[in-house]
């Protein structure tokens, strides 16, 4: 105790230097606690996110912006899959559950998720008010959502087209919010949530809207809406045959198409079969009901010549997309067609309500998880090699994220410690500097009775104070800082993380900088042991 | 830890035998006989490089003999490990020097608390007191030294050489920075005060003022 009253008296002497010392000390404490904090929270934070979901099928493209955005919804999709083609691994054996969910749409910047209530029930999150939605346009917010727009049951909101803030919004088709969520400290706290309709049917009607070839449709005799509904899976249809390699220009055939007064022939023909399948069906029934009934009116021109398959296979898929039957298309398709693409096509009807068998419905990606351990040594690989999809492991991908943010907090950690480095430098500096002025004092206190060890121990317990100081300082720096970035990314961003956690490494960190701060003082400190007592009185 | 502190039969506070130390080749000291008896003083005077500062660092345990022995109290410091000597000389001796090394950051209450501490004695805040008081510089207390007089500063430093009742004061060149007055003062106050707390005294000067003022005087260079 006399030696720490001794050496924070010293230190008082000399305020500018002692506080130079306890700042450098202080700032490279705060960085690395705060790195230190952030990397622990991001890793519990992307782990936490991505429990219960072992594998993620998606569009090929990279796994790790797949993950992202199915995941952790923070990077836009590769792409969208074909919700059969998925269905086909969620049907697997080794797969134990199987959520879908589909992208688009965001409000407020917040992301809109399509996907099942299994989804809701991954992430443990409890109803904080409200109920889960029942019904296409009906959505759940997450709570960060809800405080963010200070919303609550029974708001309606329209979503922006896209991933950001800031696109085209539905105010045609607004959501109503029908539930609310607890916090969870997950990644839906910040996510609106809804059925898969509801995306799809959003989906449908900004096709529609993009896309203005109401003409054709009205002049033969759709009403504006329908024409609108049937653009957009022209539009579909196109992509569609796109990533099937059809070797047809579909430019030219859409222009052909249309220019040539939209070929309802084809289209008529199908219509006028299934048109009897289409009542009662999906969320554009009511469009696509009166678009069926007017082709059936026009007759059934199945038989029209070969000179227009490729039109009539494009419109033929067209006509699919709104409401036709699966089993009932693909028996017209072979029949009619008898080409494999076309058969496809005709498998990917689209009945919005009975997606699961519907091959033109789409998805933004499947989160599995593994019936078994040892799915994961087979299913990604399957899934690889089958070609079509793509299957990213979260953990692995995880992995990488953090090692690729690692490089950043790396450098920005090494710069941390370059800073505790100097201040230890800045201490060892101070002390060496004084000891010369001071030699008189120790030699006295020598003098006094003081052993070489407890000359030893003064300057040990100076540099430690000034260390410590620093350190301490530092760590409420740091865990305040920590705090203070938390409730930012909190308010605006939904992530949790906080300042008021011990990670675990900072005990290791805490002993590392007592070490730095004694080793600062420990020459010195020696310096001090080695007092040739005698001979600096001598000298006087 | 030797035994033995004020109040034992030693007759002598400070025996010498046949002790020698050098520098090198150059001996510095060569002493056959030197003793001071309890409650007396003495004045070790000589010129300078007669080896008198030597000697007071020899009596103090701060360096360590060639040949000879020193028995302080009756307990022969020469045969003392490091720390022993360190603790036998915080319990037995103070010491006064020229240069006061007086700490800067404590006040002068917590100096002289400090030498108390190091001599391994409970704290007295009322013996202090009573210290300053007698020196005459209790108004003075809590200031830190950077803020007293040379005169005030002195006295400071013999109340930390007091403070722990020693056997034995050595004080080397007391006066030399001091006027004739002040010289004087502190002469007188060092041998007065140690005399009231039954300390012998040596002094270690070449300042011909101190010359007939202690019990005792010893001429270094007529060794030499």
């Amino acid at each position: 105790m006399t030696w720490l009253r001794l050496a924070f008296a010293n230190l008082s002497l000399s305020p500018l230097t002692t506080a130079v010392n306890v700042l450098l000390m202080a700032l490279g404490t705060a960085s690395i606690v705060l790195l230190l904090l952030a990397g622990v929270q991001l890793a519990e934070t992307m782990s936490r996110d991505a429990k219960g979901v072992d594998l993620v099928v998606g569009a090929q493209g990279s796994p790790v912006q797949l993950v992202l955005s199915a995941v952790y919804h923070a990077d836009v999709p590769p792409g969208n899959i074909k919700l059969n083609e998925a269905q086909r691994w969620a049907d697997d054996s080794r797969v134990a559950t199987a959520i879908p969910v589909s992208l688009g749409d965001s409000f407020r910047g917040f992301r809109i998720v399509g996907t099942t209530k299994a989804y809701v029930d991954l992430y443990n999150a409890q109803l904080g008010a409200g109920r889960i939605w029942s019904a296409p346009m009906e959505a759940v917010l997450g709570a960060a959502v809800a405080e963010a727009a200070a919303m609550g049951v029974g708001s309606t909101f329209a979503g922006a087209h896209g991933l950001v803030d800031g696109g085209h919004t539905h105010d045609a088709k607004p959501y109503r919010v029908v539930g609310v969520l607890a916090p969870t400290g997950t990644v839906i706290d910040r996510l609106v949530v809804t059925s898969l309709e509801s995306v799809w049917e959003l989906h449908a009607e900004e096709g529609a809207h993009d896309h203005d070839h109401d003409e054709d449709h009205s002049g033969d005799g759709h009403d504006e809406e329908a024409g609108q509904a049937e653009e957009h899976h022209h539009e579909e249809e196109h992509d569609h045959e796109a990533e099937h390699a059809h070797e047809e220009d579909h430019h030219h055939e859409e222009d052909h198409h249309h220019e040539e007064g939209h070929d309802h022939e084809e289209g008529h023909q199908h219509e006028g079969e299934h048109h009897h399948e289409e009542e009662g069906h999906h969320h554009a029934e009511g469009d696509h009901h009166d678009e069926g009934e007017d082709h059936h009116a026009e007759g059934d021109h199945r038989d029209e010549g070969e000179g227009h398959h490729e039109e009539g296979d494009h419109h033929h898929e067209e006509e699919d997309h709104h409401d036709h039957d699966e089993a009932h298309h693909e028996h017209h398709a072979d029949e009619d067609h008898g080409e494999s693409d076309d058969g496809h096509a005709h498998d990917a009807d689209t009945d919005h309500n009975a997606h699961d068998h519907d091959e033109d419905v789409e998805i933004t990606a499947l989160l599995l998880s593994y019936r078994s351990p040892l799915a994961a040594t087979t299913l990604p690989l399957d899934i690889n090699a089958a070609g079509a999809l793509q299957a990213a492991a979260p953990a692995m991908e995880i992995s990488r994220i953090l090692q690729l943010v690692g490089v950043g907090m790396t450098a920005l950690g090494a710069f941390a410690w370059v800073l505790v480095a100097t201040a230890a430098l800045s201490i060892f500096a101070a002390l060496y500097g004084s000891l010369r002025a001071r030699r008189g004092e120790l030699a006295m206190l020598r003098c006094l009775g003081a052993s070489r060890f407890e000359l030893l121990l003064y300057l040990i317990v100076e540099g430690l104070l000034m260390s410590l100081l620093g350190v301490t300082l530092g760590f409420l720096a740091g865990h305040g800082m920590m705090e203070l970035v938390g409730n930012w990314l909190a308010s605006t961003r939904g992530v949790v993380m906080t300042g008021w956690i011990w990670a675990p490494a900072e005990t290791l960190l805490l002993l590392g900088l007592f070490l730095v701060g004694a080793l600062s003082a420990i020459v010195p400190a020696i310096q001090a042991y080695r007092t040739d007592v005698a001979r600096t009185l001598a000298e006087g | 830890m030797p035994e033995g502190a004020r109040g034992e039969t030693a007759a002598q506070v400070i025996d010498i035998d046949a002790l020698t130390f050098s520098y090198g080749s150059r001996k510095v000291v060569d002493l056959e006989q030197f003793q001071l008896a309890a409650d007396e003083s003495i004045a070790v005077i000589g010129s300078s490089g007669c080896g008198k500062t030597t000697l007071l660092h020899l009596l103090a345990g701060l360096l360590q003999p060639a040949t000879g022995s020193i028995r302080i109290l009756g307990h022969d410091i020469t045969a003392m490990s490091g720390a022993q000597l360190d603790r036998f000389r915080g319990e037995h001796m103070g010491m006064v020097f020229q240069r006061l090394f007086l700490m800067p950051a404590l006040s002068v209450h917590q100096n002289i608390a400090l030498a108390q501490r190091l001599a391994r004695k409970p704290r007295d805040h009322a013996r202090i007191d009573a210290l300053l008081e007698q020196l005459g510089i209790a108004e003075v207390s809590h200031h830190k030294p950077g803020m007293l007089s040379q005169g005030q500063a002195q006295r400071v430093a013999i109340a930390r050489a007091l403070v722990h009742s020693p056997a034995l004061v050595l004080a080397d060149e007391p006066t030399s920075a001091l006027d004739d007055e002040h010289a004087s003062q502190a002469l007188t106050l060092l041998k007065d005060s140690t005399a009231a707390v039954g300390a012998s005294l040596l002094v270690v000067t070449h300042d011909g003022r101190v010359r007939g003022q202690l019990d005792h005087e010893f001429n270094m260079s007529a060794l030499s």
